[in-house]
This record gives C-alpha cells, sequence and structure tokens, in this order.
C-alpha cells in the first residue's frame, strides 16, 4: 500500500487554499503536524471543541480552515460543530485519525473507533475515507463539498495512509 | 448585611462592591458606545439578547449554542486578522467551561484580542444558578496564563477608562467586570445563524 509523505500531503492542501491549521495532536497525525509546525503554519489548541470554534473563528475572518484530531476529540468537539458550525453554515477541514479501526487497537478507542462513520452520519457531516492512490480525487471532494454545502467536512485518516514521524 | 434579592434573591452575605455594581446591560451599553468598528464575539444565552436590543451591528457575532467557546472563536478571528482589534463579551460561566483557552491566549498572546467578561456569579440565562467564579478568582486565572493586561472593574468610570486603554495598546487583555444579576428583557436573537455568519463576514471583510 503506497504511503502518503506527510510533505506532499501538506503541500496538497495549501495548493486547495487552506490557510490555518490547528489542532490536538495524535500519533497518527504527527508527521503532518510537525511539516506544518516547521512552516510555522500550526497553530496548536487545548480541546478539541476549541480547535473547531477557533477554526470558526478564523474562517468568519476570511481563512479556509483545516482542523487535525484523534477521533477521541470528536467527542469534545461535537457540540460545537452542531450547535455551531452546522447552523450558522461555518465549514471546515477536519482530520480525523482513526483510531480503533476494526477493533485494532487499545480499548478506549474502540467505541469511537467502530461507530464513527455511522456518528458522522447522524448529525449529517459528509466523510471520507483517505486513501493514498485516490489523494487528489479525495481533496477535490472535500474542497467542493466545503465550497458546496458550508458545513464541516471530514477526512478520516487511518494508521499507516501519511507518513508519521515514530515507524 | 443581606443581598438585595435581586431576581429572586441569593440568601448570602452582599458583595462589597454590589451598591456600585452595573448591570450587564448598563456595563455592554458603554462599552458598545466606545467600541467603534471593531467585531464583537459575544457569548450565548442572554448577552447576544442584550447586544442585539442595545445596539445591532453587522459587527456583532451573536452566539446562540456552543457556550464555552466564545473567547476562541474571537482568538481565531484575531489569529486570522491580526491588524484589526477583536473584542470577546464572555460570561464567567462561559469562561468556567473553556477555561483551558485561557491557557492558548496566554500562550499565543495576540496583540489584538480583548476579553471582556461580564461576571455575575451566575448561570443567568437558566435561573440564576450559583458559579464557582464568586470564589474562583477568573482575572487571576487569565493574569497566570500571561494575558498581558488584567483588570477587575465594577464602577462605570472604570469600565470606560480600561476599555478605552485596552483597544488603544497591545494585548491580549482581560477586563472582568463584575455586575450585578439584573437581566434585560431582550428577545431571542432574531436573524437566521446562517446570515449572521453572511452579515458578520462581509462586515469584516470591508473594514
Amino acid at each position: 500500500m503506497a504511503v502518503i509523505d506527510s510533505d506532499d500531503f501538506v503541500k496538497a492542501l495549501r495548493d486547495m487554499g487552506f490557510d490555518f491549521f490547528t489542532g490536538v495532536p495524535d500519533t497518527i497525525l504527527g508527521g503532518i503536524i510537525e511539516v506544518l509546525s516547521e512552516r510555522r503554519l500550526y497553530t496548536p489548541s487545548v480541546r478539541e471543541d476549541e480547535a473547531v470554534a477557533m477554526a470558526a473563528g478564523a474562517f468568519l475572518g476570511g481563512k479556509i480552515p483545516v482542523v487535525l484530531m484523534q477521533n477521541s476529540g470528536l467527542g469534545n468537539a461535537l457540540n460545537v460543530l452542531m450547535s455551531l458550525h452546522l447552523i450558522y453554515r461555518i465549514p471546515c477541514l477536519l482530520i480525523i485519525s482513526w483510531r480503533g479501526f476494526e477493533g485494532k487497537d487499545a480499548p478506549e478507542h474502540l467505541v469511537m473507533g467502530q461507530t464513527m462513520p455511522q456518528l458522522m452520519d447522524t448529525i449529517r457531516i459528509p466523510h471520507r475515507t483517505l486513501v493514498a492512490e485516490t489523494l487528489v480525487e479525495d481533496l477535490r471532494w472535500t474542497a467542493q463539498t466545503f465550497m458546496d454545502q458550508r458545513v464541516p467536512v471530514a477526512l478520516f485518516l487511518k494508521k499507516g495512509v501519511v507518513k508519521t514521524i515514530q515507524p | 448585611m443581606r443581598g438585595q434579592g435581586v431576581n429572586g434573591g441569593r440568601p448570602e452575605i452582599m458583595r462589597p462592591e454590589e451598591g456600585v455594581m452595573q448591570s450587564r446591560a448598563q456595563a455592554m451599553q458603554a462599552l458598545l458606545d466606545i467600541v467603534g468598528g471593531q467585531p464583537v464575539i459575544v457569548c450565548n444565552g442572554f448577552p447576544s439578547r442584550e447586544a442585539q436590543k442595545i445596539r445591532d451591528r453587522d459587527e456583532n457575532f451573536y452566539m446562540i449554542g456552543s457556550m464555552g467557546v466564545a473567547a476562541s472563536i474571537g482568538l481565531g478571528l484575531a489569529l486570522a486578522q491580526p491588524d484589526r482589534q477583536v473584542v470577546v463579551f464572555d460570561g464567567d460561566g462561559n469562561v468556567l467551561m473553556g477555561m483551558g483557552t485561557l491557557a492558548t491566549v496566554g500562550a499565543l498572546r495576540p496583540k489584538n484580542l480583548t476579553h471582556v467578561v461580564f461576571d455575575n456569579e451566575v448561570y443567568g440565562t437558566t435561573g440564576n444558578q450559583a458559579s464557582y467564579s464568586r470564589v474562583v478568582r477568573l482575572d487571576q486565572v487569565a493574569k497566570a496564563a500571561g494575558y498581558a493586561t488584567v483588570e477587575r472593574v465594577w464602577e462605570r468610570e472604570d469600565i470606560i477608562y480600561e476599555f478605552t486603554h485596552m483597544l488603544a495598546n497591545d494585548g491580549p487583555h482581560f477586563l472582568l467586570i463584575k455586575v450585578n444579576e439584573q437581566i434585560e428583557d431582550a428577545d431571542r436573537v432574531a436573524l437566521d445563524p446562517a446570515d449572521i455568519t453572511k452579515r458578520f463576514r462581509a462586515a469584516v471583510e470591508q473594514n
């Protein structure tokens, strides 16, 4: 299976126009956050609800925001996504690491790992799972949905799809 | 000395500053008189309703939900627009809910953020349940977190003086205004949330 280089992934996002990056780290996201930090593009947040709200503020100020988070943090962010972004039509790209995928992870990740796609369907946040072979098409769909629907759009990131700092 | 029994009357001892305290609406009016064209993020509940009633303006962003993240929205806007003074109208319950954001602001130190907290020591929108701000000094938390300026005021002249000073100088600023529990008779936010977004973005873009 092909692996996406973190540099290439960040470049692809930048080329699509994304210009504000915040989030809370996860090991799967480590490589991306490292590249963003090196380029002084990343503003660390302390909680995922804060991160999505900061992204909303950045959008109000004309930026096109991205929030990186582990899927456990999606739980923290839910109320803000539902009672701010979705009703105010404030879009952002959510890059969510898929911990607990197929039950192969620590116990705390299993419930969210199993239910995340249905959860996103329930609250009506469009989502896709990122695959190296279809990266360009996945990002194009993301940008299109972002612009057309003006809602948060999620890309799920499984372990090993984008290179991490820890092998 | 007993409290004056505003809004059902708490049985606690009267706060020392209570006699000269403003209502939140009075304090908010004083701030909106001098804020100029600066964008203001207003927290959910009665603060947004009161701001709409006192002075509805395109540069007001009214939150109706997402309690706890007013300062986070303001921070994101301040980072996106570093040349504008961004103002947040927050409440004690909101700050307590998102207290981690005081650390984020203190660490990032955006020069253009003025964080105003109307502290009435209660969850006023839901029936005046007591909040911890009566025992936890939120201004001291903000100071420890690293805000550049921190002031705690309750008299009208001080509110105006400090806010004027903050708008004209580098922050981040934290203005804690002790207010009484009185709630203005104000309707729900009339605008559709999506229209609030459109109106606010257009206003921020223009200036």
